[in-house]
């Protein structure tokens, strides 16, 4: 689903990432762990095309992402949904509004738009919220719209950075057991985290990056990220 | 295309939720469209002027007292043998003394004491071409019947210079106001983007193609052109009503400077399409150079 070939990344002469490979195969849930700083971001706008790798290739979804031409991202970037810490709502928008928003650039008609909306936020227990306006609801709820936005057009992948890290721990694991339950449908998560508090409490897949390298894959031998780490 | 209508509605909840920039471009343009059609018809009455200063005879020949119908008709058969002559017309002294009453109907004091004694008979002379009057010139100079000659040359060269003048200053004031008017669009479109960013950034991610997300700022430029293009017609029509009586008492004798209301259709539609087009290059370069889609 995702692959990332000695993928680099430089900043003028500072080294974001450096020498990146692993595989991400269809409905996996990954943790991508680290501390603040360490190229977590930069891995997850590189999926999106939100930059380009300065070495290497990688590949979402079978399409190279560095050769990718500039009308081919949007459709890139609708098989991929994301969400962020800061949730990234319209403010002026309500919760159905910000939730609609992707399936109006799909030109899609507005009874299909409620339709599809209401299904949507119904998966992420908001529909009693469609009315209100982010300012109206809390972190939590503001986060499952989020979610909710980037769920809409059925991505294959969700990229989720630091989804938790604005939240309490309540409405943290809230939003876990929704990512959870995503997954369980069928789609491939990625969760960029540096809170241990909830990776070490699930058995997903942990990749470390730190200092912009590759430190550990608990998919390898069952490597721990920690015993990698010390290597 | 089915977009289209949700487009539309983005670019007018940005344009009222910055209805002070709106106002600005807006205002900027009435401005400049207002000056722009003034031109125009300034343009268009200089011409129905100057044709018809053109139109009338070039060249009269005041006849000394006396002379007879035949000497008269002498005259016209040497300017009709020129070649060069369009017309000639005979002007008795009674016609003479008619045509001033009639001219001077409203002033009874200047017509009250005329008779066909005062005024003298005349050949009205049109060429077909301005550069041949000299010769029809030095023909009647050498005519013993003819007493003195009057150009109407004078006035048309006259009057040409003075369009050409206002033409000129027209132009350049006109391309300044236009100029300014596009910077305008591009300040206030290139404002908005950046008012924006944040709502443009979470269209690139949820997969807004880049013209979906230009498109609404090309409609805002457009609105802004169009819009106030429209009402600085309106304007210029309401104007004209007010004080065009005034102007064409002073040229009483030309018939309808700015005839018809059809020009003011015309002038509509064309200060619409190059407020549009304006408001368009506006945006397009607003959108090149302040947004990375």
């Amino acid at each position: 689903m995702i692959a990332f070939r000695d993928v680099s990344k430089n900043y003028n002469s500072h080294a974001a990432l450096a020498d990146i490979s692993f595989e991400i195969s269809p409905s996996e849930f990954i943790f991508l762990v680290g501390p603040s700083g360490a190229g977590k971001s930069t891995l997850l706008k590189l999926i999106i095309r939100d930059d380009i790798p300065s070495k290497g290739s990688i590949f979402v979804d079978g399409m190279d992402i560095a050769t990718l031409r500039a009308h081919e991202v949007p459709h890139l970037r609708r098989k991929v949904g994301t969400v962020f810490q800061d949730f990234k709502l319209l403010p002026q928008r309500t919760v159905f509004e910000n939730v609609s928003f992707p399936l109006e650039i799909l030109g899609l008609d507005d009874e299909e738009i409620k339709k599809v909306v209401e299904e949507t936020l119904s998966l992420v227990n908001m529909v009693e919220k469609g009315t209100n306006f982010p300012h109206e609801i809390s972190g939590g709820e503001a986060q499952r719209t989020a979610i909710a936005r980037a769920m809409v057009l059925r991505p294959e992948i969700i990229l989720a950075d630091e989804p938790t890290g604005n939240l309490d721990l309540g409405s943290a694991w809230e939003i876990m057991q929704l990512l959870n339950k995503l997954n369980s449908l069928g789609t491939t998560i990625v969760m960029a985290t540096h809170n241990t508090d909830i990776t070490g409490g699930l058995t997903h897949r942990k990749i470390e990056i730190q200092k912009g390298r590759l430190v550990g894959d608990s998919k390898e031998k069952g490597t721990k990220p920690k015993s990698v780490k010390k290597k | 295309m089915k977009n289209l209508p949700r487009l539309i509605k983005t670019a007018l909840q940005r344009i009222s939720r910055n209805p002070y920039h709106a106002l600005a471009a807006t205002l900027v343009m009435l401005f400049t469209f207002f000056v722009v059609g003034a031109f125009v018809l300034v343009s268009v009455g200089s011409n129905v002027l100057i044709s018809y200063f053109e139109s009338r005879p070039q060249v009269t020949a005041f006849l000394r007292d006396g002379t007879d119908s035949k000497s008269v008709e002498q005259i016209r058969t040497k300017l009709a043998d020129t070649g060069v002559v369009s017309k000639t017309k005979y002007v008795s002294k009674e016609e003479a003394v008619k045509i001033y009453k009639e001219r001077f109907k409203d002033q009874p004091l200047l017509t009250q004491n005329i008779t066909a004694e005062i005024l003298p008979a005349s050949i009205e002379v049109s060429t077909f071409k301005l550069d041949d009057l000299s010769k029809v010139d030095t023909l009647l100079r050498k005519e013993a019947a003819v007493e003195d000659i009057e150009f109407q040359r004078d006035i048309v060269e006259a009057l040409s210079s003075a369009t050409a003048v206002i033409r000129n200053i027209g132009i350049g004031t006109v391309i300044f106001l236009l100029l300014t008017s596009l910077l305008t669009t591009l300040i206030v479109i290139g404002l908005n983007i950046s008012l924006h960013q944040d709502e443009i950034e979470i269209m690139r991610l949820v997969g807004a193609t880049s013209w979906y997300i230009r498109i609404p700022f090309v409609i805002e430029g457009v609105l802004y052109g169009s819009v106030s293009a429209f009402v600085a017609s309106l304007f210029l029509w309401a104007s004209f009503i007010w004080i065009g009586p005034s102007i064409q008492s002073v040229f009483k004798d030309v018939p309808n400077l700015v005839d018809s209301p059809m020009i003011f259709i015309y002038l509509l539609l064309l200060e619409v399409i190059v407020g549009a087009t304006i408001g368009t290059i506006g945006a397009f370069i607003a959108t090149k150079k302040y947004l990375t889609v």
